[in-house]
């Protein structure tokens, strides 16, 4: 007898079809109520409201934006903020991550052993505390700006953040401009010569030495022989805040130390596993060769670290982009906090709003996974 | 010293010489192998020996454990009244005190729900493991109360019993619907793989804040306006959505390395689907990704405490709203030292778990 429901490929398209039929009538269950609800409160759905005037103040260090700017601008805004702490963030984390995981494993005793103790605090306390005993724990419980910590009269340090001067270039500070681009040539030419002097003779040059010289060096030489072009504009104490110079704003650099303190954590761990990863045979194949302790690490042990240790450390960059969203918490107004929060809650167009986030935080994620799969196949051995 | 002449062969075996061996060997092995080794030692040496003593002084000698008000704390250390003074609050929230005996029995169970899933070798193993599956239940009839008990408001719940609760819900109820997201995602039915795929990527680009911001903010919306679905229900919904997606993608990396061979082999032996999926492939499977579940387990513990951004008071919430009590104000160090201590201790507990699991796994490999 011939049952159809024993039929693997009726199995398979009914199954399918079930599947597809369900999502289909949630969705239209979904959006039937959406559509009651909305009319109900008095909302009609559309991406109007972005053009309408925002009403609210958000911390934007790029442009201007002031209460009378829209809802679009308020979401540039949000998009540049986080933009800026994810990538200070990831710049921070991995530097800071690299050295941790580096002295995990030093030979010292006592410095493997109490960074391993703080890698262990700091992987194992979620992100949003780290962030919040940055802002309540650390940074407001600085002294106010009347008393602000004062390093050389130029920094000062208060529960208002952190103010640096910021230079003013006046006439003739093209020509550092200038200069330091012509270094950056003169470097690439440098570079060249001196690989091509190591394939002919094996003689080497102290590549790192020479061009950090250059690069620095020749603005520097600049500066000084046009008279000093650049101005700086020292912050000011007026009233309760400060006036001039650049302002680095608590609840950012409260943010950025959280997310980059506990991503760190993370990467040294991975570091530390890809170093370990490397197998005996290869730094012993190194020794026998007679190079350095340097050379080593540079030619033998971490390329072949790196193998293992970019593609968990492209999640981790996803993960500090991600948990900048936890800005909500300490009031920096990311992406979350202006169209995610304010502004929705202030035209009620929910969907739209929370649709407009999601879609970003997507786009994000699939640059930064998309960055990072071009490095990752730089790194990746290359077989025939 | 004599010099004594041995013949070949007579040399009595002699000890190393002290420094050569034993603990001097170590420490100047690992403390002074090189003179800048040496030199970071002792500073490192210097700057424990003259912090730890003031920290520990602050923590525990000069500090004031149990007082009532902040202007009761005169020693000038820790002030640990902030958490001692509304401890039960740190521990179940606005949980009737009277009911206290319900919390504490499920967390009880929890440690015997948990004791067949840690440990392997536990008797009557398959009876126990019956009870861990319906655990989840147990407990949620315990929490919420009804059939019998006085039911409790999940408004009332909060600090750490919010936290495990949470937690274990998360955990227990984001593991099947992982597994069957990861099958769905290797599955040859089109369908089902482009749905598995784009609900796992989906969910994985975005931030947890968001999916928190849809629980609270569209749901509502999506459902008709009589239907009212309580915010610890919709709030794990998401967690447990979140959750499934990181532990999908653990698990189809133990799926992916199970050999194709396996696969035939079931295939040859005339099960179905499901039936080589959970007799053949998945104990495989699982046994493959555990460390990697743990792992994610882990972040997911991690990841309650963000429900203080939709307003419900867990266990960072209550120290927070501890905070801004006028007669605590200012004890920012102490409350968040606790909560990030116990924070701690949970995941650091389960990360070496992890690592032990992963040990054991790779011996018994090898």
């Amino acid at each position: 007898m011939f049952d159809i429901s024993y039929n693997k490929k009726f199995r398979s398209i009914a199954s399918q079809f079930t599947l597809v039929l369900f999502l289909v009538v949630v969705f239209y269950y979904f959006i039937n109520n959406a559509i009651i609800n909305l009319d109900r409160i008095g909302i009609t759905s559309g991406f109007d409201f972005l053009f309408s005037r925002a009403g609210y103040d958000a911390y934007s260090p790029f442009f201007k934006f002031t209460s009378d700017s829209l809802h679009i601008d308020a979401y540039f805004v949000g998009l540049l903020n986080t933009l800026s702490v994810s990538i200070l963030g990831i710049f921070i984390a991995t530097i800071l991550g690299f050295i941790m995981g580096v002295l995990r494993l030093s030979n010292n005793w006592l410095v493997s052993k109490l960074v391993y103790l703080v890698v262990e605090f700091k992987r194992n306390v979620p992100v949003l505390i780290w962030i919040i005993i940055w802002y309540f724990g650390v940074f407001l419980q600085l002294p106010s700006a009347k008393k602000a910590i004062n390093i050389y009269d130029s920094i000062f340090i208060s529960n208002r953040g952190l103010y640096f001067p910021s230079p003013v270039f006046i006439e003739g500070s093209i020509a550092i401009l200038i200069a330091f681009i012509g270094a950056i040539i003169i470097n690439f030419f440098y570079v060249k010569r001196a690989k091509k002097i190591h394939i002919k003779t094996g003689k080497q040059s102290p590549i790192f030495l020479v061009s950090l010289l250059i690069i620095i060096g020749l603005p520097v030489v600049t500066y000084f022989i046009t008279n000093q072009p650049i101005e700086w504009v020292v912050p000011e104490l007026k009233g309760f805040n400060f006036k001039g110079g650049m302002a680095l704003k608590p609840e950012f650099v409260a943010l950025l130390m959280g997310l980059a303190v506990y991503t760190s954590a993370h990467i040294a761990e991975i570091v530390r596993a890809g170093i370990l990863s490397v197998p005996k045979g290869q730094i012993e194949a190194g020794m026998s060769f007679n190079i350095t302790r340097n050379q080593m690490m540079k030619m033998v042990v971490i390329p072949q670290a790196l193998r293992l240790i970019i593609p968990p450390l492209t999640s981790q960059y996803l993960n500090l982009m991600k948990n900048s969203s936890l800005a909500v918490a300490v009031g920096y107004m990311d992406l979350t906090a202006t169209t995610g929060g304010i502004t929705l809650n202030q035209t009620g167009q929910a969907i739209e709003c929370i649709l407009m986030i999601m879609g970003t935080y997507l786009l994000l994620s699939l640059l930064i996974s998309a960055i990072m799969n071009y490095i990752n196949k730089k790194v990746q051995l290359v077989e025939r | 010293m004599n010099k004594l002449q041995y013949k070949v062969g007579e040399h009595p075996n002699l000890p190393a010489p002290k420094t050569q061996g034993g603990i001097f060997k170590a420490i100047r092995n690992n403390l002074f192998s090189t003179w800048y080794d040496s030199i970071v030692t002792i500073i490192l040496i210097y700057l424990l020996l003259s912090y730890l003593p003031m920290a520990l002084d602050w923590l525990f000698f000069s500090a004031d454990f149990f007082v009532d008000k902040r202007s009761q704390c005169t020693s000038g250390g820790a002030c640990w009244g902030v958490i001692t003074a509304r401890f039960p609050q740190y521990l179940y929230g606005f949980y009737p005190p009277e009911l206290y005996w319900r919390p504490n029995l499920a967390s009880l169970l929890l440690l015997v729900a948990l004791a067949p899933i840690l440990y392997s070798k536990i008797l009557y193993r398959k009876y126990f493991l019956m009870f861990s599956i319906t655990y989840p239940l147990i407990a949620f009839w315990l929490l919420w109360g009804g059939f019998g008990l006085v039911p409790v408001e999940s408004e009332k719940m909060g600090g750490l019993l919010l936290t495990l609760t949470l937690g274990v819900m998360g955990i227990a109820l984001s593991l099947p619907i992982g597994i069957l997201l990861a099958l769905g995602r290797r599955s040859k039915m089109p369908a089902i793989r482009l749905f598995s795929t784009m609900f796992i990527e989906l969910i994985r680009g975005v931030p947890m804040i968001t999916l928190l911001f849809m629980a609270t903010v569209l749901l509502p919306l999506f459902l008709p306006s009589d239907v009212i679905i309580d915010q610890l229900i919709r709030v794990i919904f998401i967690i447990v959505i979140f959750a499934s997606a990181y532990m999908a993608e653990v698990i189809r990396g133990g799926l992916q390395s199970i050999r194709k061979g396996q696969y035939e082999a079931s295939d040859v032996m005339g099960l179905s689907y499901w039936q080589s999926m959970s007799l053949i492939i998945l104990p495989q499977a699982l046994k493959i990704s555990i460390p990697g579940i743990v792992n994610s387990f882990i972040s997911l513990f991690k990841d309650t405490t963000l429900v203080i951004i939709v307003g419900m008071f867990d266990l960072l919430g209550v120290g927070r709203a501890a905070l801004s009590n006028r007669e605590w104000i200012g004890l920012a160090n102490e409350v968040y030292m606790f909560i990030a201590i116990v924070f701690f201790v949970f995941c650091y507990l389960m990360s070496r778990y992890s690592l032990h699991l992963e040990r054991r796994l790779s011996r018994s490999y090898k």
